[in-house]
C-alpha cells in the first residue's frame, strides 16, 4: 500500500529535502514549548534539509526566511510549525509558491491551537507533542506532490434567502452592483421583523417609514427576481455554480405578469381587495401577532410587497366567492399547484432571521395564562398607529389603558436554568427603554417599571438614550422577576422581585407586564443551513467562517451570512453585515472565475477491479464506471468531486488516490507518529 | 484497575475532520481550555476518508487508542461522510475484538466547530479510558504481544 504512486506522476521525484520552520508566535507558542529542543529534534528527522525558527513566521520577514531557505537549500517541501492550518495555511502556501515551489508542497504542524494553548502548564508534554507533530508533518511533506487548482467560471447571479431588512439590503446592494439576484422569502411579503416594529431606537424613527421605501425599491429593482411564498428545496454544486431548486408555493392568486402569460389580457391581482370582504373564513393575522383578524384570502398589511393577495389553504373552504368578486381580472385560481423552479447562481447569502423564544415555557411569568402579560413584539403592534388598536395601548383583559406597566428584561435570555437561552439577545434592553419612552409620551401619568439585570446600552448614542429615559421618569429595579400572579377579579398582576440594589424583596401591583422575550433561530434556518452545508453554533445560530476576520463568510465557499440568523444583533449591525455579505458575495462574481482546491479523487486504473462500490458511496454522483481497454474501471468527474474521500476510505483495492490526502501520505503520518520516524 | 507499567504514556492517534472536529479543537485552543497532551491528531477533510486500514495500521504500529472525530449527523460538510465512517466503525470494532483488543480502544465522536469544551472533554475521556485499559498488547515497548509486531 505504501508504494502506491499517484497516477499523475510519471517520472520519479527527486529525493525529498524538507525545510522546517518553527514559529514562536511571540510567547503564544514559545511560552509553553521549548523551541530550541524542538529545533534540535527536527534536525535529526529523516528528509529534513533545513531547520530554523522565527518570532512571527507569518510576518513579512518571517515569510521571506522561508523563501530564502528554499532557494539556498534546494528544498522540495516546507513544514511550518505554528498555528492552525485553518488560520494560516493560505499564508504559507503563498510563501511556498513565492519561493518557487508548488504551493501544495507545504504542510503545517499545529503547535498552537492544539498544543501550546491547551497544555499551557505542561512544558514537557507540550514539547514532546510538538516534536511528534513536526515528525508527522515532515513525513507527509516528504510525500506531497505538485497540485494545480482548477479555475471554474462563476455564474453572474446571486441568491439571497430571507427578505427581512438584512436580505433586502444585501439583495439591493448586489442588484445595484449589476448582479442578477434571486430574493427568496417564505412568507407572502418582504420586510421581515422590522416591518412589525413601531419605532426604532435610539433615534425613534418610525420603522415602517424608513423600511417601506426600501421594500418598494426591492419590488421594482430590475436586477432582483423576487420570489415570495418560496422555499429552497434542494442545492447542488459549489461556489460559482450552485444549482438551487426553489419551491414556489401555490398562492392561489396570479400576478398581472402570470395572468398575461396565461393569456388573460389585463388580468391578474391588482391588490384591490375586493376578494377579502366576501371570504367567509376568519383567522388570526400572524403579522399582528394574532391580535387582529384576516380572511383566508389575505394580505398581512396594506404596504406588502409585492401587493398580491394569498390564499391560506389550511383554512380556505374553496367556496369560490372570492373568484366571483375578482370578476374579469380572473386573478384567483383555486386549483393552483406548487411549482419547482431551478436557478443557477454563483454565490448565496443566508439571511433567515429569527423567531421569538416560546416564553410561555417560563411558567413563572404566566404568559398565555394571564391576559395582561404580553411579549414585546405584541407591545410593538399595540403601540403602532397601523396596529390593531390604532396605536392605543390597551389591556387585553378589559380594553382599559394601563397606567403601571412592567418590563421584564432578559426574559429567557442570559438564563442558564435549562429552560431559557444562555446568550444575551442583545437588543431587548434598548427596545424596552424605547417602550418605556413611548408609554411616557403617549399615556400621561403612566409609569414604566423596568426589571433588569444589567442595562446593555453599548451602541452609538445608546447610553445617552438610557440616561434620557431615566430622566423621563422610568423606574429601574435591578432584579429578576421571580413570579407573577394574576388577581382573578381585576386581572391586575402581582409582581414579585428582589431589588438587588436595596437587597430586599418587593411586591408590586401592575396593570400590564411586557416580557422582553429571548430570540432564537427559526426552524427554517436549520433546514436551509443543512442544504448549503453551513455549520451552526450550539445555540443554533449560523457559524461564520471566522468570528473576527471573516464574519460574513461560512465554511462553505460561496455561501455568506447576514443578520440575526448569525447571532442576535440590532438593525444597524444587521444592515452593516448585510452590506458586508453583499460585498463579499459579489467578489467571486465580479472576478468571473474561482479556483477550486485540487483535492479531488483519481482512479489508479491498474488496481481498480471495477466493482463499483465507490460509485454508490459518492454523495455527488462524481464517480462512474467506464469501459477502458476491455476492462471496467471507475472514472472521476473532477468538477463534481468535492474531495471528501469517502470513496477512498472504502475502496477494497486501494485503487483511489485522494489528492493531498492519499493513502501513502496518511499511512506515513501514522507510521511517523507511532514508529518514531522510521519509514 | 491494574497498575500501569512505569514510564508508559498513552499513545493515542486521532483522525479528525477539517470542518467540525478540527475546528472544534482549534476553538478549545482559542478558549485556552486545558486537556491532557497524549493525543496526536491527523487532519483529513472528512471522516469518510478514514480507511479501516488506517485504524488497523495504527493498532499494529502500537497505538494504545484511536479516536475518529467528525461532524454531528446531518452536519457533515459532505452530506453523509461521517455517517459512512460511523458505519465502518462497527466493522473495525469487531475486527479489534477478533484479534483480542478491547474495542473501547477505538472511539468515534461527533464534535462540531463550536464545541471546544466538548473536544476537551472527549480527549479527557479517551485518555482516561486508555489509562484504565493500560498499554495495548501491541504497544512496541510495553505490550504483552510486542514480539508479534
Amino acid at each position: 500500500m505504501a508504494e502506491a504512486v499517484s497516477p499523475s506522476t510519471s517520472e520519479k521525484p527527486k529525493a525529498p529535502r524538507i525545510g522546517v520552520f518553527v514559529c514562536h508566535c511571540g510567547t503564544n507558542i514559545a511560552g509553553s514549548i521549548d523551541i530550541e529542543a524542538v529545533k534540535e529534534y527536527a534536525k535529526t528527522l529523516p528528509n529534513v534539509g533545513y531547520v530554523n525558527d522565527y518570532k512571527y513566521q507569518c510576518s513579512m520577514p518571517g515569510q521571506v526566511t522561508i523563501q530564502d531557505a528554499v532557494k539556498e537549500n534546494d528544498l522540495t517541501g516546507v513544514v511550518v510549525a505554528a498555528c492552525s492550518p485553518r488560520l494560516h495555511e493560505p499564508t504559507f502556501r503563498a510563501a511556498t509558491k513565492d519561493a518557487g515551489l508548488n504551493p501544495f508542497r507545504f504542510e503545517m504542524a499545529n503547535i498552537r491551537e492544539q498544543n501550546s494553548w491547551v497544555h499551557m502548564h505542561d512544558q514537557e508534554g507540550a514539547t514532546q507533542k510538538a516534536k511528534d507533530a513536526i515528525r508527522i508533518a515532515v513525513a507527509k511533506a516528504s510525500l506531497l506532490e505538485d497540485l494545480y487548482p482548477k479555475s471554474v467560471p462563476v455564474e453572474h447571479a446571486a441568491m439571497v434567502v430571507g427578505a427581512g431588512v438584512a436580505g433586502m439590503q444585501a439583495a439591493l446592494d448586489l442588484a445595484n452592483a449589476g448582479i442578477k439576484t434571486y430574493l427568496v422569502e417564505k412568507s407572502p411579503t418582504i420586510g421581515g421583523r422590522m416591518s412589525q416594529l413601531d419605532k426604532t431606537f435610539p433615534t425613534l424613527d418610525c420603522s415602517q417609514c424608513i423600511l417601506t421605501p426600501k421594500m418598494v425599491d426591492v419590488g421594482r429593482a430590475e436586477n432582483i427576481v423576487l420570489m415570495v411564498n418560496s422555499e429552497v428545496e434542494e442545492v447542488e454544486g459549489y461556489i460559482g455554480n450552485f444549482d438551487v431548486t426553489i419551491r414556489r408555493k401555490a398562492t392561489g392568486v396570479l400576478s398581472p405578469a402570470e395572468a398575461e402569460a396565461k393569456g388573460i389580457v389585463g388580468g391578474g391581482c391588482t391588490g384591490c381587495g375586493d376578494c377579502a370582504p366576501v371570504c367567509p373564513v376568519t383567522k388570526p393575522n400572524e403579522f399582528e401577532m394574532g391580535m387582529a383578524p384576516r380572511k383566508a384570502i389575505y394580505i398581512y398589511h396594506p404596504q406588502v410587497v409585492p401587493l398580491l393577495y394569498t390564499i391560506d389553504w389550511d383554512s380556505c373552504v374553496k367556496c369560490g366567492l372570492c373568484v366571483e368578486a375578482c370578476g374579469e381580472k380572473k386573478a384567483i385560481d383555486l386549483e393552483m399547484q406548487d411549482e419547482l423552479v431551478k436557478v443557477k447562481v454563483g454565490t448565496v447569502i443566508l439571511a433567515t432571521g429569527f423567531e421569538v423564544f416560546p416564553i410561555e415555557t417560563k411558567e413563572e411569568w404566566g404568559y398565555k395564562r394571564y391576559d395582561n402579560v404580553i411579549t414585546s413584539l405584541e407591545f410593538e403592534r399595540l403601540i403602532c398607529a397601523s396596529g390593531p388598536t390604532g396605536g392605543h395601548l390597551v389591556r387585553p383583559s378589559d380594553g382599559e389603558t394601563p397606567m403601571r406597566i412592567g418590563f421584564v428584561l432578559c426574559a429567557g435570555s442570559r438564563d442558564s436554568t435549562g429552560v431559557g437561552k444562555p446568550y444575551c439577545s442583545r437588543f431587548c434592553c434598548m427596545y424596552s427603554l424605547k417602550h418605556a419612552h413611548q408609554i411616557i409620551e403617549k399615556i400621561p401619568g403612566a409609569v414604566p417599571y423596568i426589571f433588569y439585570m444589567d442595562i446593555r446600552s453599548f451602541g452609538k448614542a445608546y447610553e445617552e438614550f438610557y440616561y434620557r429615559i431615566q430622566d423621563e421618569g422610568a423606574k429601574f429595579i435591578r432584579g429578576r422577576v421571580s413570579n407573577i400572579q394574576e388577581d382573578p377579579v381585576t386581572k391586575n398582576l402581582k409582581v414579585y422581585v428582589e431589588d438587588t440594589l436595596l437587597g430586599r424583596p418587593m411586591e408590586l401591583e401592575l396593570d400590564m407586564v411586557v416580557l422582553a422575550a429571548a430570540v432564537q433561530p427559526t426552524e427554517m434556518t436549520n433546514k436551509t443551513r443543512k442544504l448549503f452545508g453551513v455549520s451552526c453554533s450550539t445555540d443554533g445560530w449560523l457559524l461564520e467562517a471566522h468570528p473576527k476576520l471573516n464574519p460574513c463568510g461560512t465554511t462553505t465557499a460561496g455561501v455568506f451570512v447576514a443578520g440575526v440568523c448569525q447571532g442576535p444583533k440590532d438593525i444597524p449591525d444587521t444592515v452593516a453585515q448585510a452590506e458586508g455579505a453583499a460585498s463579499a458575495a459579489s467578489i467571486p462574481i465580479h472576478r468571473g472565475e474561482v479556483e477550486l482546491e485540487p483535492y479531488y479523487a483519481m482512479c489508479i486504473e491498474e488496481k481498480c477491479a471495477g466493482c463499483g462500490m465507490c460509485v454508490n458511496l459518492c454523495p455527488y454522483q462524481a464517480l462512474s464506471l467506464v469501459e477502458k481497454d476491455g476492462r471496467t474501471v471507475m472514472q472521476v468527474t473532477e468538477a463534481k468531486c468535492k474531495g471528501c474521500g469517502t470513496c477512498g476510505g472504502f475502496c477494497p483495492g486501494g485503487a483511489i488516490w485522494m489528492n493531498h490526502f492519499a493513502t501513502p501520505q496518511i499511512v506515513a503520518q501514522i507510521d511517523a507518529f507511532l514508529l518514531g520516524g522510521e519509514q | 484497575m491494574a497498575e500501569n507499567p512505569e514510564g508508559w504514556q498513552p499513545r493515542i492517534l486521532a483522525i479528525i475532520c477539517n470542518w467540525c472536529s478540527y475546528a472544534g479543537a482549534d476553538l478549545a485552543g482559542g478558549a485556552r481550555i486545558q486537556y491532557p497532551p497524549d493525543v496526536r491528531a491527523i487532519r483529513v477533510m472528512c471522516t469518510g476518508r478514514v480507511d479501516p486500514l488506517f485504524i488497523m495500521k495504527a493498532f499494529t504500529d502500537g497505538a494504545d487508542s484511536v479516536l475518529i472525530s467528525g461532524c454531528h449527523f446531518g452536519d457533515c460538510h459532505y452530506l453523509e461522510g461521517n455517517f459512512k465512517a460511523a458505519k465502518r466503525m462497527f466493522l473495525v470494532k469487531s475486527l479489534l475484538r477478533n484479534i483480542g483488543l478491547d474495542d473501547r480502544r477505538l472511539r468515534m465522536t461527533f464534535v462540531s466547530a463550536s464545541e471546544g469544551a466538548k473536544w476537551a472533554k472527549v480527549i479527557e475521556d479517551v485518555v482516561n479510558v486508555t489509562q484504565e485499559l493500560g498499554p495495548s498488547p501491541f504497544n512496541r515497548e510495553y505490550g504483552e504481544l510486542k514480539e508479534l509486531v
